[in-house]
C-alpha cells in the first residue's frame, strides 16, 4: 500500500525523523484555520498518489490563512492525473537552502535493501540516475544487519554530504532505517530533504510504501487504507476475502490461483482480439478454496459489474477439486436466483475433472457451458461477450 | 536425475501437526516421498500417525535431522512464525528448505535469505510457492503428483496453477523435475538458479521457463540463457493485460512504472533465442515441436 505524504509525515514524525508543523484540510475553511494554527507563510500541498503535483499546480505557497483558504480552494478537487484531490496538506513553510535526496527501499534484483542517496534532491531522482549517475550513491544494506550508526555514516560519505550536515543526515537515516523496519516498509523515501537557511536537515516530503503481507503484526496500517479512492467492486470483494482487481473490459474471469488467472486475462484479451476488441473486466483468484460460498461471493461480485457481458470460470484442479468447483458453481447459482443473467463459460481440468464435468452437465444450467480446453473457452467467453 | 531433490531425499515437515501441513504429509506419502518427520516446537517425542506411517516429532530442526538423516525440510508454518522455522533449519544446515508458506512479510523473507547466503549452507526455495515434484521420485509441496509421470523436460514458475497447467498440456511426455519457485518479490531460488540445475542435468533435455509481471528475474535469466544454456528452452509470461501499479494476486505480481512489464520479459527472452508462446497451450506446442513430439 502507498501512503499518502501526510501519512507519511506522521509515520516519519513518529519515528522520530525531523518534520515540519503540518495538518491536512478537506475544505478551504479546514485549510484556513489550519494556517492560523501554523501560523506565518504555508504550503498548501494536493494529496495525491501520484508524482508531478508540482507541475500540475497542486502545490502553492500561501502568504497568510486567508490566502491558504483561497489556494486550498482552488486545490481540492482538482484533477492530477486522474486522481482526485481530496484532501490537501497545510505545512509550515521553510526557507531552504539544499535539497537532498535519500530512500531505503526493498532491492528485488539482489534480494537485499538498498539506501539511495544524493546531494541533487528535490527533482525527479530517476532523471538524476540518468543523467548525473555519479550523483546518485546506491549502497546495499543487509536485511540481517540493518542500518548502524557506523553504515549510516559510511553512507553519508559515499553520497558527499557537506560536513556541516554530515551528522543530522546520519541521524535522519537511522530513524529512517526505524520506519523502514518497524513499519515493514518496502519503500521510504524523502525527496527533498533539506538544509534550512537556520542549518536544519528537515524531511520536506516523503512516499512510504507499506507490505500488505505484514497486516498481522501492524495493526496501525488498516486505517491508512484510501477508502475513498477504493472501486466499489473491489471493496466489496476485500470485505468477502477475495482478490479482485477490477478492470476495464467486458468478460468477468474467475480462476484458481494467481499465475492461472493472470494468464485466462491475457489469454482472454488474445482471444478478443478476433472478436471486436473484447477485454477481460477483472482479476479474481477464489486460490484453493472453491466451496459454494466463495463461488457465488466471487460471481455476485462479477455480475455485479455492469461491463461485463459474460463470465469466463477457469479452474485447474491442483488441491482444489473440480467436483467441488462444480457444486460451487451450481449451488453459488441457486442462491444467486435471478440475480445470474450473463452466460458463464467453464473450463474445468485436473483432479476430479470427469466427476465435475458430469455435475455441470447434468445440472444443465441455461447460463451455463463448458468448454474442454483454455483457449477455446477463452474463445467462446470472448464470442458471448461481444454479441 | 532430476535437480534438486531425487528418490533418496528424506523429508521433514515443518508445521506438520497444523492442519494444512498433516493435509499435504499424507498427499506427499501417499506419492511416494520419504517423509521422515516433523518439526512442531513444543510438541517433541509425540508420534503422529498419518495413514499408517508413525511419524515422530521434534522441537528442532537439528533435532529431526540427527534422528532421522533428514535432508530436505518443507515449511508449512503460518506466516507470523515461518521466519522462526526457517531460521532454525539454517541453523541446523539443512540442506534444502522448501517454503510454502504464503503471505510471509517481505523483511521476513529478506531476512532469512540473507542469513541463508551468510551461512552458506542452505537453499532455499520459496516462499509463496508450489514446491517441486521429480515424478516418481519424491514430491516436496502441493504439486500433484497424479497429473503426469518422470520424462526429459524441466520446469521453473513462479505460479503454481500455471506449474499444473503446463505438466497437464505436456503429461504424455513427462518431466524430470517441476519446480515452483514462488511468486514473491524475495525468494530462494531462481529461474537461473534451475536453469543451470537443468542444463547440468543428464536427464533434462528440454526446459519450459514460466515467469510473470514484477522484478527482473526473467530478463535475467533470459541472459543467462544466452551465455550459458544449449538445451531448448521455451518460455511463457503472465501479465500482459496487469495495469500498472496493481499487485495481482501474487505479492511480487505487480507493474512498477515501466519495469516488470509482461511485454519486456517476452522481449529479453525472445532476444536470447527463447521461443516465447502466447497462451500455455501455444507454449506447450513451441515444446513439442522442438522435440520432435
Amino acid at each position: 500500500m502507498d501512503l499518502f505524504e501526510y501519512q507519511a509525515r506522521d509515520i516519519f514524525e513518529k519515528h522520530g525523523v525531523p518534520v515540519l508543523a503540518a495538518s491536512v484540510a478537506t475544505t478551504a475553511d479546514e485549510a484556513e484555520k489550519a494556517a492560523t494554527t501554523i501560523g506565518g507563510k504555508v504550503v498548501v500541498k494536493a494529496q495525491v498518489k501520484v508524482g508531478g503535483r508540482g507541475k500540475a499546480g497542486g502545490v502553492k505557497l500561501a502568504e497568510n490563512p486567508q490566502d491558504a483558504r483561497e489556494k486550498a480552494g482552488a486545490i481540492l478537487g482538482m484533477d492530477i492525473k486522474g486522481h482526485t484531490v481530496r484532501t490537501v496538506m497545510i505545512a509550515a513553510a521553510a526557507p531552504i537552502e539544499s535539497e537532498y535526496y535519500l530512500a531505503i527501499l526493498l532491492d528485488r534484483s539482489n534480494r537485499t535493501f538498498l539506501v539511495m542517496a544524493s546531494v541533487s534532491g528535490g527533482m525527479d531522482i530517476e532523471e538524476v540516475a540518468h543523467t548525473a549517475p555519479e550523483k546518485l550513491a546506491k549502497i546495499p544494506v543487509s536485511a540481517v544487519d540493518g542500518i548502524s550508526l557506523a553504515k549510516a555514516k559510511e553512507i553519508v560519505a559515499a553520497a558527499q554530504f557537506p560536513a556541516d550536515v554530515a551528522d543530522q543526515v546520519a541521524d535522519v537515516l537511522l530513524k529512517l532505517w526505524d520506519v523502514f523496519q518497524g513499519e515493514d516498509a518496502t519503500l521510504v523515501e524523502v525527496n527533498p530533504l533539506v538544509k534550512t537557511k537556520d542549518g536544519k536537515v528537515i524531511a520536506l516530503d516523503g512516499k512510504v510504501t507499506l507490505d500488505d503481507n505484514a497486516d498481522f503484526r501492524q495493526p496501525d496500517h488498516e486505517a491508512l487504507v484510501d477508502q475513498a479512492a477504493e472501486n466499489p467492486l473491489e471493496a466489496a470483494a476485500k470485505e468477502k476475502g477475495l482478490n479482485y482487481v477490477k478492470l476495464e473490459g467486458q468478460v468477468g474471469i474467475i480462476g484458481n490461483g494467481a499465475g492461472l488467472v493472470m494468464s485466462t486475462l491475457d489469454v482472454v484479451a488474445y482471444a478478443g482480439e478476433k472478436h471486436g476488441g473484447v477485454r477481460p473486466a477483472n482479476f479474481l483468484d477464489i486460490g484453493g478454496g472453491a466451496s459454494a460460498q466463495i463461488m457465488a461471493d466471487g460471481l455476485s461480485i462479477i455480475l455485479g459489474d455492469k461491463d461485463v457481458k459474460s463470465v469466463f470460470v477457469n479452474v485447474f484442479g491442483g488441491i482444489t477439486a473440480c467436483d467441488a468447483v462444480a457444486n460451487g458453481i451450481v449451488q453459488a447459482l441457486e442462491l444467486l436466483g435471478p440475480k445470474a443473467t450473463k452466460p458463464i463459460v467453464v473450463r474445468l481440468d485436473g483432479n476430479n475433472v470427469v466427476e465435475g464435468r458430469a455435475i455441470l452437465a447434468k445440472a444443465a444450467h441455461p447460463l451455463v457451458e463448458q468448454a474442454d480446453t483454455m483457449d477455446g473457452a477463452a474463445n467462446r467467453a470472448a464470442e458471448l461477450a461481444a454479441k | 536425475m532430476s535437480i534438486f531433490i531425487n528418490d533418496a531425499s528424506k523429508v521433514i515437515v515443518q508445521g506438520m501437526t497444523g492442519s494444512e501441513g498433516t493435509k499435504h504429509t499424507r498427499r506427499m506419502l501417499a506419492s511416494g516421498t520419504k517423509v521422515v518427520g516433523g518439526v512442531t516446537p513444543g510438541k517433541g517425542g509425540q508420534v503422529v500417525d498419518i495413514d499408517g506411517h508413525q511419524l515422530p516429532v521434534f522441537n528442532t530442526v537439528a533435532e529431526a535431522m540427527s534422528a532421522t538423516g533428514a535432508n530436505v525440510s518443507v515449511v508449512f508454518v503460518p506466516p507470523k512464525f515461518a521466519k522462526a522455522a526457517v531460521i532454525d533449519a539454517i541453523d541446523a544446515t539443512m540442506p534444502l528448505v522448501v517454503v510454502i508458506t504464503e503471505g510471509i512479510p517481505v523483511h521476513d523473507s529478506a531476512s532469512f535469505y540473507t542469513y541463508a547466503q551468510s551461512k552458506g549452507t542452505t537453499q532455499i526455495i520459496g516462499p509463496n510457492c508450489p514446491g517441486l515434484i521429480s515424478p516418481g521420485k519424491s514430491n516436496v509441496g502441493i504439486i500433484p503428483a497424479d497429473i503426469t509421470g518422470s520424462g526429459p523436460i524441466g520446469l521453473v514458475s513462479k505460479s503454481g496453477t500455471l506449474t499444473y497447467q503446463m505438466m497437464y498440456e505436456l503429461r504424455d511426455i513427462g518431466f524430470s523435475t517441476a519446480v515452483g519457485i514462488g511468486g514473491d518479490p524475495v525468494i530462494g531460488t531462481t529461474h537461473i538458479d534451475c536453469l543451470r540445475a537443468f542444463q547440468d542435468d543428464p536427464e533434462t533435455t528440454a526446459i519450459v521457463m514460466i515467469g510473470e509481471i514484477g522484478g527482473d528475474a526473467e530478463e535475467r535469466a533470459a541472459a543467462f540463457i544466452a551465455e550459458y544454456v544449449t538445451k531448448p528452452v521455451v518460455g511463457y509470461v503472465a501479465g500482459f493485460t496487469a495495469p500498472e501499479g496493481k499487485t495481482m494476486g501474487h505479492a511480487g505480481a505487480i507493474v512498477s512504472g515501466s519495469s516488470g512489464t509482461a511485454q519486456g520479459k517476452k522481449d529479453a527472452l525472445e532476444a536470447a533465442g527463447v521461443k516465447v508462446g502466447q497462451t500455455p497451450s501455444e507454449t506447450a506446442r513451441l515444446l513439442r515441436a522442438i522435440m520432435g513430439r
